[in-house]
């Protein structure tokens, strides 16, 4: 209901504008001869609205803010005794059913006798509560307006330096909207730096950074709380760095060579074919490239690796067979695979980027000395463009590391501290995920395992962004 | 052996359908930084007396270059001896640089550039399928306008060309190979000491002293340089200018300038391209103290149009 304002205030802005602006046009039409005003009529225009919206949304958020609790202070004030009777929690709900009937509303319980006769009462008393504020509200977003206006209908005149206020203005909603980004960024480094600490202080951070045993389940038992759940995030590393690993093994050549492809090799007609389809690869959402791993990739590796297994039991390598037969599903190298693939994009079209920014002058220069294209790429453009390319790898190798829907479908769950890329491994973020979805106490080691485990990831894909980062920078320099 | 004087049938110039782009080329045509001693109906002096020019090194013959639909050179027939510097001179966008590019085949690392026409190198057709463009260029050398040497050391900026083209078996033969190019590049005594830091950290002029040694390191017949000294200052441009003086006992060298100063000063042959075609071309001494044409006139002196 408050927000009807809004269309009103709209309403009032435009009309201040022409106001503001037709009454600079007067106020600059009767200055003598010589004389000019400082800003253009529309620049007070401008201004006169300014004074008019931000004053009624300001007014209007605030009432929307602060009505509701506002109106239910009143009415816990002076509620019967009876309810004031109820118990802290109770008397929450009877509140909350009292504000949903007076809406017209079902109330959630059922109150019987005295409570019910005062839910009766006390929801005409809410709905007349709540109308008020409303339209107090919205009386308060006019007069707002209203005042907002004749300040700026006093202030126009041909000496007021209407532009620079509005550049003022204009500014600082820009530097707002940044601001809400990183506020809330450093909000949530400050929440999981907390919640670390907490973690922290139940498990030492020894024990979490060197430990090679991991169980969080343990911990959730009553008579262990905090104490001996195993918390050795090792594995978890040892996981996510060995899929990542895999991941680069698959998306740094195949990208790489692909926007060597793309940069010198391809004609326009072929370029003008890949180039999209590249990017539509890098426009599929993870989950997507999840179940194709669970579900194509890792049963056809499984197949195959069984099978080759079969054909090596009983002879000379009869222990390997034995154990490629076992192999599951759920392995690092699925995981690493697929994830590979996601990445070619992001590899392909960062380095493409790279390439194209060595200048044309040294290809020119490489191919009037007789060089081949592909000596060109490997002696002159690879060299010049490997800080540029190093970054692109620094910047998919954290993407890797953050990357959590492919693992969580296809890596597992088991926290094996192995190189060997046809186990089961879980990752940090398939752990994260699977510590905080479910129900859970917000307080047990376990749970607050997960902020620990974020605060690492954050930290160790901060640093890889920003030796990166420097890196491409550095590299962009070097030919501006 | 020279070439009947060449001229295309007027037809083909005239008309509305002049290329908006060549029109604005004429438009904008600055005049040379000599242009204000040309104006006062002085032409430009020529120092270098036109000695007795070499056998045809590259003959020409009907050359015609399209970008895409876009014809940007008209049947350009022209003769260049060895043992000689050449001037390329005309306007901006005349289709100077996109001659020169005919004579290594640049022009096929251009997409959408198609060269018609025969370019004969000691007699042999460069556009024939049995030529590689590959082996032309380690024959052909060039130098561009804005110095581009590779971000490697100066010593491997030089020797870039001799390991490409395995021209050598052992170091201290490329080694060899490295020095007596920036010998004759005239770069030896400034970077001898410092040959193994990058190349890219010498000054501009000693950079396209650098391009230049990297070009003749691989011992090439002819060398094209595009507007070499333009993004030079006076002093690196005369240094330049001497190189190519001293470089024209071994090398044909054909050199597209704007300035008709150094045309002037460094060539014995001299063509003036206009629009796409080849207005006239002869001993750079008669080109400048008596063109046949009237256009060529113009432009040397700096009235142009
Ligand atoms: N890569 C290209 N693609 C399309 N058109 C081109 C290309 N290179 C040159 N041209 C066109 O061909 C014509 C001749 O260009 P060219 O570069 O040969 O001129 P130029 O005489 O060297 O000029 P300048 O003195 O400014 O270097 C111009 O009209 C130009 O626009
Ligand atoms: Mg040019």
């Amino acid at each position: 209901m408050t927000w009807l304002v809004i269309p009103l205030v709209a309403v009032f802005a435009v009309l201040a504008y022409l106001a503001g602006r037709g009454v600079a046009q007067r106020r600059a039409a009767a200055l003598h001869g010589g004389q000019k005003a400082h800003s253009r009529p529309e620049q007070h225009g401008y201004y006169a609205m300014i004074w008019v919206a931000v004053p009624a949304l300001v007014v209007t958020i605030l009432a929307g803010v602060f009505s509701g609790p506002l109106a239910h202070n009143l009415l816990a004030a002076d509620a019967p005794a009876s309810v004031q009777a109820l118990e802290p929690f109770r008397r929450e709900a009877f509140f909350n059913d009292a504000r949903l009937t007076g809406e017209g509303q079902r109330a959630f319980q059922v109150w019987s006798g005295e409570l019910g006769e005062a839910l009766t009462t006390e929801a005409a008393r809410s709905a007349r509560l709540h109308q008020t504020l409303t339209w107090g509200g919205v009386l308060a977003a006019i007069l707002a307006a209203v005042m907002g206006g004749l300040f700026a209908w006093s202030q126009i005149r041909p000496t007021l330096r209407a532009r620079n206020r509005v550049e003022g203005w204009i500014g600082g909603l820009l530097f707002a909207c940044s601001a809400v980004a990183i506020l809330t960024t450093v909000g949530i480094v400050f929440s999981l730096l907390w919640d670390s600490l907490r973690f922290f202080q139940a498990v030492p951070v020894t024990e979490f950074l060197f430990g090679t045993q991991w169980s969080p389940q343990i911990a959730i038992r009553a008579d262990q709380v905090g104490s001996s759940g195993a918390f050795g995030a090792v594995p978890l590393f040892a996981g996510t760095f060995l899929i990542m690993i895999i991941a680069m093994i698959v998306a740094a050549p195949v990208g790489l060579f692909s926007a060597i492809y793309l940069s010198e090799y391809a004609s326009a007609l072929s370029r003008g074919i890949v180039k999209p389809v590249l990017e539509i690869l890098a426009g599929v959402p993870t989950v997507v490239y999840g179940f194709f791993a669970a579900l194509t990739v890792g049963p056809a590796f499984r197949e195959f690796f069984n099978g080759l297994g079969a054909m090596l039991v009983g002879g000379p390598l009869d222990g390997m067979g034995q154990y490629l037969m076992l192999v599951q599903n759920q392995m690092a190298l699925v995981a690493g695979a697929v994830m590979g693939i996601m990445l070619i994009p992001f590899v392909s079209s960062l380095s493409d980027d790279i390439i194209n920014a060595v200048p044309q002058s040294l290809r020119d220069g490489s191919y009037a000395m007789g060089a081949t294209k592909s000596e060109t790429v490997k002696r002159v453009l690879l060299p010049a463009a490997l800080p540029g390319i190093a970054g692109a790898l620094l910047l998919a190798m954290s993407r890797a590391i953050g990357e959590t829907m492919i693992v969580t479908m296809a890596a597992g769950l088991a926290a094996n501290l192995t190189l060997n890329p046809l186990d089961t491994v879980t990752t940090v973020t398939v752990q994260i995920v699977t510590l905080l979805t479910g129900d859970q106490e917000f307080d047990s080691p376990k749970t607050l395992a997960a902020f620990g485990l974020g605060l690492t990831l954050f930290l160790v894909t901060l640093l890889l962004n920003i030796v990166a980062q420097r890196i491409v920078q550095t590299y962009r320099e070097q030919y501006d | 052996m020279k070439l009947p004087f060449f001229r295309s049938p007027d037809g083909r110039e005239g008309g509305g359908s002049a290329d908006p782009t060549e029109r604005r080329d004429e438009s904008v045509l600055t005049p040379a930084p000599e242009a204000a001693g040309v104006m006062a109906g002085r032409v430009p002096e020529v120092k270098s007396p036109s000695a007795p020019a070499g056998p045809t090194k590259i003959a020409a013959r009907d050359v015609s270059v399209f970008y895409g639909d876009k014809q940007a050179l008209y049947d350009v027939s022209l003769d260049i001896p060895d043992k000689t510097v050449t001037a390329f001179i005309g306007p901006s966008g005349c289709g100077k640089s996109t001659f020169l590019r005919t004579m290594n085949r640049m022009n096929d690392t251009i997409q959408g550039c198609r060269v018609t026409g025969k370019i004969l190198m000691d007699g042999q057709d460069i556009n024939a399928r049995s030529v590689d463009p590959v082996l032309l260029r380690a024959q052909v050398g060039m130098v561009f306008q804005k110095p581009n040497p590779f971000p490697k050391t100066i010593y491997e900026n030089v020797a870039y060309g001799p390991r490409i083209h395995g021209l050598t078996t052992s170091k201290a033969e490329l080694d060899g190979i490295v020095e007596s190019s920036l010998k004759k590049a005239g770069l030896w005594d400034e970077v001898a000491d410092r040959l193994h830091s990058p190349g890219t950290g010498l000054s501009g002029g000693q950079q396209q002293r650098l391009v230049i040694a990297r070009a003749i390191a691989v011992n090439p017949e002819v060398i094209l340089m595009d507007e070499p000294c333009s993004a030079l200052d006076p002093i690196a441009t005369a240094r330049i200018e001497e190189l190519i003086d001293e470089l024209r006992e071994r090398y044909c060298i054909v050199i597209v300038t704007h300035s008709m100063a150094q045309a002037a000063r460094v060539s014995q042959r001299t063509a003036f391209f206009h629009m796409g075609r080849l207005v006239e071309h002869g001993n750079t001494e008669e080109i400048f103290t008596n063109p046949r044409e009237r256009r060529t006139l113009d432009y040397i002196t700096g009235r142009f149009g």
